[in-house]
Order: C-alpha cells, then sequence, then structure tokens
C-alpha cells in the first residue's frame, strides 16, 4: 500500500508542484489548503508525512505544529515544514514546536522528495 | 540802628556758618574721624533743641504773665534726665539693638511690627507737630519785625509771611541737604547734630547775655534784682499747685515722646554711657536758660511801655536800652532755636511719614517692580525730601492760616499734650509684656480724639469749633462741652484736656491690653523690649550663653538637612574640644554656622535667623528688605528650576514617544520584510518547482507542458507586479511623486478604468449613472483612473454575490467630487475594515491574487492628489468612497 502525505498548503501552484513530484515517485498525495481544519484532517486521513506550510489563512502551521504534538495520536507523527519566512528565529520556532524538518521556499525538488523519504524510512519497512 | 538787611545778612551768615559745620562734621564722619562728634558733650547739646524759640522767648513771656509756672517746662525734662534715666537708657538700649527709627517705629516694631499703629502715631505726630513748627516760624518773624519797627509789635502782613515763607524754604533745604545725604540704616546725621549743638552753644551765650546785662547792667547787682522781683506783681502771684504738677508731667511726658526729641536721644545716639554725662549736664543746661527768665520778664515789665509783647523781652529790652549788638546776638539765639527745632523735628517727622505712610504706598503701587535694592534707595530718599518739604510746608501753611496771633508758649503746650499720648503705650510697651496691639490703638485713638476735640480744635479759634459748640456741647449735650468734659467745669483747658485724654489712653490702653491676647510677633517683639538688658550685648557680636544650641541644630537641620547639620555640628564641637555632639554657642561657631546656612537661604536670612535664636540681635527693616530680596530672588531661581524640570520631564516623555513610535516602526519593518520575502519567495517557489519539473521529467504531454509553463510566466508576471506595486508605493509614501496635471472628463477616465479591470476575476455587471458623470477634472489623470482600476479589479476579484454588481455613484459635497463604488458581495468584517489599507492585507484566501498593496497604493494617491480614501461600512456589500477636489491646482492654494 502506498505511503500517504498530505500537504496542508493554501498556495494553489504550489500544491500542484508538490503532488505532481511525490505522486510521480508512488505516494498517494491528499491535500488540505484551510488552517482552522488542518488538525481534524490529519486526524481523519492519518497521513504517513505531513508537508506543512507555514501561513495558512486561519490558523497559523506553527500552532497546527504544536496542536498536532499535544495529541498522543500524531506526537511522534514525521512532519516537513515548508516556509517561505526563511529566517533563523522561524527555523527555531519551528523546531522548539517539534518540526521533524524544516525546509524553505524556494525548494528544490529532489530535497522535498528526500526529505519526505528520509522522514518515513527509519520507522517504516522498506518499500 | 541795625537796618533789616543788615539782619538778615547775619541771619544768612549764620546759616552759611551752620552749613559749613555740618558740612565738616559730615565729612569727618564719612572719613571715619567721628570721635569728637560721639563725645558726651555734643549729645548733652544736641538735647538743648528741647529749648526752641518757645522758650528761648516764650519763657520770658510766660514769667511775665503767669509768673515761675515757666519753670515747669524745664522741671520735667530735668526730672525725667535726674530721676528717670534708666528709662532712657532702656529706650536707647531698645533704640539701637532694635535699629528704632522714629517713635513711630518703637510703637509699631514693640506691638508686632504693626504698620497701622505706626501710622497712627506719624498723623498724631505730624498734628502735634505743624503748630510747633508754624510757632518757629512765627518767633522768627516777629523778631525781624521788631527790628524793622523797634519797640511796636504791629506787624505789616506782607513782611511777615515774607520772612516767613523765605525762613521756611531755608530750613527745608538744609534739612534736605544734611537730613538725606545718607541712608543709614542708623539714621544717624552727624552734621546736623554737630550744628545743633553749635546752636545751643549759640542760644545758652545769648539768653545768659542777656541776662547778665540786665542784672548787672540794668539792675545793678544780684541783690537788686531779687528785691526787684519781690517789688514786682509776679513775686506776689499765687501758685497753683495742681497746674504746677501738670504741667511739670506735661513736660516730663513730651520730652519723652517728643519726635525731635527721640530722635536726638535715641535715633542719634552713638553711646549709653553718654547719658550718664547728660543726666547731669542736661539740666545744668536747662538751669542756666531759666535762670535769668525772671529777671528779664521783670525788667522788661518795668522798662518797657504796657501792652508790649512780653514774648519779645529778650529782644525789646536790650533794644530799648540802646544795646544792638546784645540785641543782634538774642536774636540770633531766638534764630537758633527756632532752625534747629525746625530741622530736627523736619527730619524726625519725614523718617516717619515716609518709613510708615509714603513707602508702603509706593511698595504697594509699584508691586514687584521696585524688587531692585537701586530702586528702593531711590525711592526712599525721594519720599524723604518730599516728606522734609511736606512737613515743613504744612508748619508754614499752618502759620499763615492762623495768623499767628495766639501767644507762643500756649501752643506749645497744646503741642506738648498732643504728643504726649504716645507715652502710655511707649512705656506700657517697654516695661509690661502684657501690653498689646490693640491696647495700644485703643489708648492711642482715644487720647488723641479727647485732645483733638478738648484742646486742638478750640485753639485753632472760632474756626474750627463753632461757638455752639464750644458753649453747649456736641451735638447740645453739655456733658460734651469740649472745655467741661462730663461736666467738669473750671478747670484750666490745658489741664482739662491732659487730664481727661491721659485718663481716657491709659485707661483703654490697660483694659484692651488685658482684653486681647497679642500675637506670637507681638510677643517675641514684647519679650525683646521688657527684656532688652537680659539679652543685648554689644550690637554685631553674638551673645553666646543665652544661644540654645539645640535650638541652632533644630533650625539648621531644617536648611542644611539633618546630615549635614549633623556633621556640621560634631565638627564643630569636636573642633571646640567638647566631648559631646553640641559645640557651645561661641561666637566663632555662630559665624561658622551664619556661613554654612548663608549658603543655602541667603545672607541676610541668615543672620536674621541665626539673631533670632541667639536673642542678641532682632531684625531690622533693612534686615527684612534684604531677606525680602534674596526670597524674591531664590523664588526666581526655584521658577526657573521648576520651568526647566517641566521641559526636562516634557522632553523626556517626547524621547519615551520617539523611541515608542521608533521601536512600533521598527516591528513594522520587521513585518513588512517577513512579508516582502514571503510575497517574493512564494511564485519563486512555483517558478522553480515546475522549471525543474519541466527540465527534469520525461514523458509530459503537451498540455501538462503548457499548463506548467504557464504558471511559471503567471507566477513571473505576478512577480513583476508585485516589484512594481512595492516601488510605487515606495516613492508615493516618500513624498516623491511628481504629478501630471491634466484635464479630462470623469466618465472617460471611469470607461477606461473599466476597461483596464477588465480581465481577470469574475465578470462583474457594473452600473453608473451617465449624466452625474459629465464632470470635468483637473488632476493626475493616470494615478487617478490607477485608484479606479484597483477599486474594480477588487469588486471582481472579492465580490461574492452570484450576480456580481458594483454600482459607481458620483456626487459633490462641500465642494469635493465623491465617488462611490458599492458592490453586492457579503462586504469586509467590522475588524478587517480597519487593516485593510495596511500592505499586505489581504482578507480573503489568496487564490485572488495580488500582494495586497493596491489599497496602501491607494490611499497614498488620494493623499498626493488632496483627497482621500475611506471604506462606508452599512451598505451590506464592499463600498469604498473616493474624495477629492475637482480642480487639484486650485484646492492646492
Amino acid at each position: 500500500m502506498p505511503k500517504q502525505v498530505l500537504v496542508i498548503e493554501d498556495e494553489p501552484n504550489i500544491i500542484e508542484a508538490i503532488s505532481f513530484i511525490l505522486s510521480r515517485d508512488g505516494w498517494t498525495v491528499k491535500t488540505h489548503s484551510n488552517g482552522l481544519t488542518a488538525v481534524e484532517t490529519v486526524l481523519m486521513r492519518k497521513p504517513d508525512v505531513v508537508i506543512l506550510d507555514v501561513m495558512l489563512p486561519g490558523k497559523s502551521g506553527y500552532d497546527i505544529l504544536r496542536e498536532l504534538r499535544d495529541l498522543p495520536q500524531t506526537a511522534t507523527l514525521p512532519i516537513l515544514m515548508l516556509t517561505a519566512r526563511g529566517q533563523t528565529k522561524d527555523r527555531e520556532l519551528a523546531e522548539r514546536a517539534g518540526v521533524s524538518h524544516f525546509m524553505t521556499k524556494p525548494f528544490s525538488n529532489a530535497e522535498v522528495l528526500a526529505a519526505v523519504q528520509a522522514l518515513v524510512a527509519p520507522v517504516g519497512d522498506a518499500k | 540802628m541795625i537796618t533789616l538787611n543788615g539782619l538778615v545778612a547775619v541771619c544768612l551768615t549764620y546759616v552759611v556758618f551752620l552749613f559749613v559745620i555740618a558740612f565738616f562734621a559730615e565729612r569727618s564722619a564719612l572719613r571715619g574721624q567721628v570721635r569728637w562728634l560721639k563725645a558726651p558733650l555734643v549729645y548733652t547739646l544736641s538735647l538743648s533743641i528741647y529749648c526752641t524759640a518757645w522758650t528761648f522767648y516764650g519763657a520770658v513771656g510766660s514769667a511775665a504773665r503767669s509768673g515761675f509756672e515757666y519753670l515747669t517746662i524745664y522741671l520735667g525734662p530735668s526730672l525725667v534726665m535726674v530721676g528717670w534715666w534708666w528709662i532712657l537708657r532702656k529706650l536707647v538700649r531698645i533704640g539701637r539693638s532694635q535699629r528704632i527709627t522714629s517713635v513711630a517705629d518703637l510703637v509699631s516694631s514693640r506691638y508686632g511690627k504693626s504698620n497701622l499703629l505706626a501710622i497712627c502715631v506719624t498723623i498724631l505726630a505730624v498734628i502735634g507737630t505743624t503748630p510747633y513748627i508754624a510757632l518757629q516760624l512765627q518767633s522768627v518773624t516777629l523778631s525781624f519785625e521788631v527790628f524793622a519797627q523797634p519797640g511796636v509789635p504791629s506787624p505789616e502782613e506782607g513782611l511777615r509771611s515774607y520772612t516767613a515763607l523765605w525762613v521756611a524754604f531755608g530750613l527745608a533745604l538744609f534739612t534736605v541737604i544734611f537730613g538725606t545725604r545718607n541712608l543709614d540704616a542708623n539714621e544717624r546725621h552727624h552734621g546736623v547734630v554737630m550744628a545743633i549743638a553749635v546752636e545751643a552753644v549759640v542760644k545758652l551765650a545769648a539768653l545768659l547775655a542777656v541776662g547778665i546785662f540786665v542784672v548787672w547792667g540794668l539792675s545793678g547787682g544780684v541783690a537788686q534784682t531779687l528785691a526787684r522781683i519781690d517789688a514786682s506783681e509776679l513775686g506776689s502771684w499765687q501758685m497753683d499747685g495742681g497746674r504746677w504738677a501738670g504741667l511739670t508731667l506735661l513736660s516730663a511726658a513730651a520730652f519723652l515722646c517728643l519726635p525731635r526729641m527721640f530722635q536726638v536721644l535715641v535715633v542719634e545716639s552713638d553711646d549709653e554711657g553718654h547719658l550718664r554725662t547728660a543726666s547731669w549736664a542736661f539740666p545744668l543746661y536747662l538751669l542756666l536758660m531759666s535762670l535769668f527768665v525772671v529777671p528779664i520778664a521783670v525788667v522788661g515789665l518795668d522798662l518797657l511801655p504796657a501792652g508790649s509783647n512780653p514774648d519779645l523781652f529778650v529782644l525789646t529790652v536790650p533794644l530799648a536800652t540802646g544795646q544792638e549788638g546784645l540785641a543782634v546776638l538774642s536774636f540770633l539765639g531766638g534764630f537758633s532755636s527756632a532752625t534747629s527745632m525746625v530741622i530736627v523735628a523736619a527730619i524726625a517727622l519725614s523718617t516717619m511719614v515716609s518709613n510708615h505712610i509714603v513707602m508702603p504706598i509706593f511698595l504697594r503701587l509699584t508691586g514687584n517692580g521696585a524688587s531692585v535694592s537701586g530702586d528702593v534707595r531711590h525711592a526712599v530718599l525721594l519720599s524723604r525730601r518730599l516728606s522734609i518739604t511736606g512737613v515743613v510746608g504744612l508748619g508754614y501753611l499752618y502759620y499763615s492760616l492762623s495768623g499767628g496771633g495766639t501767644a507762643l508758649a500756649t501752643i506749645g503746650l497744646v503741642s506738648f499734650a498732643g504728643v504726649a499720648q504716645v507715652l502710655p503705650a511707649m512705656l506700657g510697651g517697654i516695661f509690661w509684656r502684657g501690653a498689646t496691639r490693640m491696647g495700644a490703638l485703643a489708648g492711642l485713638t482715644s487720647g488723641f480724639a479727647i485732645w483733638l476735640y478738648t484742646l486742638f480744635l478750640p485753639s485753632i479759634g472760632s474756626g474750627a469749633l463753632s461757638d455752639a459748640i464750644m458753649a453747649q456741647g456736641l451735638f447740645g449735650l453739655s456733658w460734651l462741652r469740649p472745655q467741661a468734659l462730663f461736666g467738669i467745669s473750671g478747670l484750666d483747658p490745658l489741664l482739662h484736656a491732659f487730664l481727661w485724654s491721659m485718663t481716657f489712653n491709659v485707661t483703654a490702653f490697660f483694659s484692651f491690653s488685658l482684653a486681647s491676647f497679642p500675637s506670637p510677633l507681638e510677643r517675641l517683639q514684647g519679650a525683646q523690649f521688657v527684656n532688652v538688658f537680659d539679652h543685648s550685648g554689644g550690637p554685631r557680636s553674638w551673645a553666646g550663653g543665652v544661644a540654645q544650641t539645640e535650638d541652632l541644630m533644630i533650625m539648621a537641620q531644617r536648611i542644611l538637612g539633618a546630615p549635614e547639620a549633623q556633621a556640621l555640628f560634631e565638627r564643630e564641637a569636636h573642633r571646640q574640644g567638647g566631648r559631646g555632639l553640641l559645640p557651645d554657642p561661641t561666637p566663632d561657631f555662630l559665624e561658622t554656622l551664619e556661613k554654612e546656612l548663608s549658603g543655602s537661604v541667603g545672607a541676610a536670612t541668615a543672620h536674621a535667623m541665626v539673631g533670632q535664636i541667639v536673642g542678641g540681635m532682632s531684625v531690622s527693616v533693612e534686615d527684612l528688605m534684604a531677606v525680602a530680596d534674596e526670597t524674591a530672588q531664590m523664588m526666581e531661581y526655584s521658577a526657573r528650576l521648576e520651568t526647566q524640570s517641566n521641559e526636562l520631564s516634557r522632553t523626556a516623555r517626547q524621547l519615551r514617544e520617539a523611541n515608542q513610535k521608533l521601536t512600533r516602526l521598527s516591528v513594522q519593518k520587521d513585518a513588512f520584510l517577513t512579508q516582502i520575502s514571503h510575497e517574493l519567495r512564494t511564485p519563486m517557489t512555483s517558478i522553480r518547482a515546475f522549471s525543474e519539473i519541466l527540465r527534469d521529467s520525461r514523458g509530459l504531454t503537451a498540455a501538462e507542458h503548457i499548463k506548467y509553463a504557464s504558471i511559471i510566466q503567471d507566477e513571473a508576471i505576478r512577480l513583476t507586479r508585485l516589484l512594481d506595486d512595492l516601488l510605487d508605493l515606495s516613492v508615493l509614501e516618500n513624498g516623491q511623486v511628481n504629478l501630471n496635471l491634466r484635464q479630462g472628463l470623469l466618465c472617460d477616465l471611469l470607461d477606461r478604468a473599466a476597461a483596464a479591470a477588465n480581465d481577470g476575476g469574475h465578470a462583474v455587471r457594473i452600473r453608473r449613472n451617465g449624466p452625474n458623470e459629465q464632470l470635468m477634472l483637473n488632476t493626475d489623470l493616470d494615478r487617478l483612473s490607477q485608484v479606479f482600476i484597483n477599486l474594480i479589479a477588487n469588486a471582481r476579484k472579492y465580490c461574492d454575490a452570484d450576480a456580481p454588481e458594483l454600482e459607481i455613484r458620483v456626487s459633490e459635497k462641500t465642494g469635493l467630487l465623491v465617488i462611490d463604488f458599492i458592490d453586492n458581495g457579503s462586504g469586509i468584517s467590522v475588524e478587517a475594515q480597519d487593516l485593510i489599507f495596511e500592505k499586505f492585507a489581504r482578507v480573503s484566501d489568496r487564490q485572488a491574487g495580488g500582494a495586497g498593496l493596491g489599497l496602501a497604493i491607494s490611499r497614498q494617491i488620494m493623499t498626493r492628489l488632496g483627497g482621500e480614501i475611506s471604506y462606508l461600512p452599512g451598505y451590506g456589500g464592499a463600498a469604498f468612497r473616493v474624495a477629492l477636489p475637482r480642480n487639484f491646482a486650485l484646492a492646492a492654494q
């Protein structure tokens, strides 16, 4: 069964780009673009990996991350944070909130793919 | 026979002589050579102003009329000098330690520095002294007339007032020159005192010369003279014991209270020790003055025709016997008596009038303007000079009005009784601590009023009180008859007045004193006056021992602060070698303390404060003026400091506000940079991702190719637009916009804008009102169009109605063109309405594209065009209002 990745992002072109990259690699890609309902969506879809944007309408990516980490079901869920805010303090903020991996936009497609793969590799069985 | 001109020449020479003496004495005093000026003899001789022309001429007249009664006038002062010299000593001591300048000052100082009391005494003194000055002018005039028409004292009116006027003028001039030469704190006038001493010698010599001539030249010796006296009516005249006692008491009281006597006795006194000499020398002087009065009177009565004025015997006897030289000497004696009295009285009165009436009024009128001491000094001098002229002028006025008919002695006694009213307040003040201001005021005014009614007004003559009042009393009440008060008639008018005025005065003084309660200052002054000998040492040095070091400590703590004061006192105690923490109040220590204090409160204040506590020194008017000066300065400083401190706190507040603003700006800048970073990175992310996909992926369909390339193109356009907007906004915010003013029709502008905004977003039906839009505009049409495009494009992007509509309404309000853009969507939430004009403030999701700079740019543009853009709440849909002047050029003016 293919691994599932949930992309939480509000910029349609970026969603399209990530979807293309990951599905070509065999991932099942689900997308969500609203911050307010992001946590429920994660709990409902139970993805293997979450790619999370920071500046989302309704709720910030940091808050979503913190809430997920507070929930037992998602406390260890691999979460890759992608943000256009690339300052050091943003990275620190994300790490304190318990991010699994942090990347700034614009990104290289290969790097995103590698990062997602790396996030599931230690726990999951070989693909 | 000496001519009148010759006599005038003699007078002038004599006056010049006095000027010279006064001048040299003054100069010596200035050089510090004052020892000979301070001789006890000079002091004693200066007291001789008691003997005025009234005593010089009038004593003989009195003797001729009332026998030995004239002696009472000499007896009173002699008794005071011999028997009551301790009263004088106390007065002199108080005068020096309190720096008293006049009787009025003394009384006012004693009763809590009450200026009301000072004014009362001053008025009393002026009213009491004016007739006296008139009397001197009259005597000089009369004596001139004797020489003009020897033996026939029937005056020629023109000559009379002419002489008096010139004498008055000359005396005023002399007094102004030597009486206001310096404004010494002690009010001493060495030149004047010296001139008076010389005059004292002249008048004594003159009277003695006439007496010797009469006794030995005319009568042929002492024995014959005595026989002649026995033979005359004079010898057989009855002596009225009551009147004698009354007159003696009256003259004693007047001796102490007369302003001019107080001046020479107390104010001009340099040394208490002089009193010891004066206590025997002055009675001796009086004895010599009175020695030949009776012989002259007796011989005059014998020698001269009946009806001759006995007041002029001193002159007429020598003249009638051909002794012209002696007559001139005698004339000079009388002249001396008159002039010295007028001069000193004028000085004394002018001091009072100036200090207690003119200066307070002047200071009140000028307010704060005269705080510079130089101003005050000048004003004081001027007011003294005017007062002197006024006092002498008043005397002259009285003289010319009264016509000078009354016998000399009568005027003198009226005057005596008037000034004697000060006595209870004065003696009560220096011997009885219970005396109060109310008591003094009540005593003075009641005594003064009765004196005025029973003696002074009747003495002026029929003019002042009507005959009806004199005969039937005030309001027809017989017990209010001026010369028979309360039905007691048959008394001598003078004694009657003296008795009643003094009775009321003393009674009121005591009863009001007992009934009223003194103020703190009054009690303090009272203690200082009554116990003057307890705590007055030398006038300048601090008397140790009495000082309370603890009191000093308390005061010093208040001024210097507790730690500093304690440190100072400990240091001083240590320096003195003592063991305790408090030093002994040695003069050394007091000086040090005063110096320390003066650093904080000013020298005068420090001196006054230490002085008050130590008690050796009291505070004079000059001290108080200096204190007031310092206080004014300090108040000015503190006002300045307060202003500065206000300025500083204002500056601090401004800095704090600026800092807050900068912090806010810095936060805003950070947020702005983060926003820009985000807005730039987002399209770049898409561009990079899809360009990598196009590069790396094989087997993309043609449709995918086109789609991804289009995305890249769209995002590149979005980036470019963002950069354009940013630059545009930056230019607009910095005000570096060059407006391109043109004329155009509003409808054309809206047409173009609608067309330009046509691509992108949903189709929106635009409703317009054609006729209203036919308006000519003169503004930057391109910029205005930019705003219109933005608003129409926003409606396209954000209007969420099923059939989107945008209504554009045009109207004119208060000279402004108003264009409203109202769509039929769900509008903008209340919270968001405040934000939409901020940069990057996008309300809805970002599918609509755009960086959120449009409205920020529109707002900047409208500001540049002299108008504004605002959100109109309450229309349901989003509603924006653009308002601007139709003619930018006109509006800009």
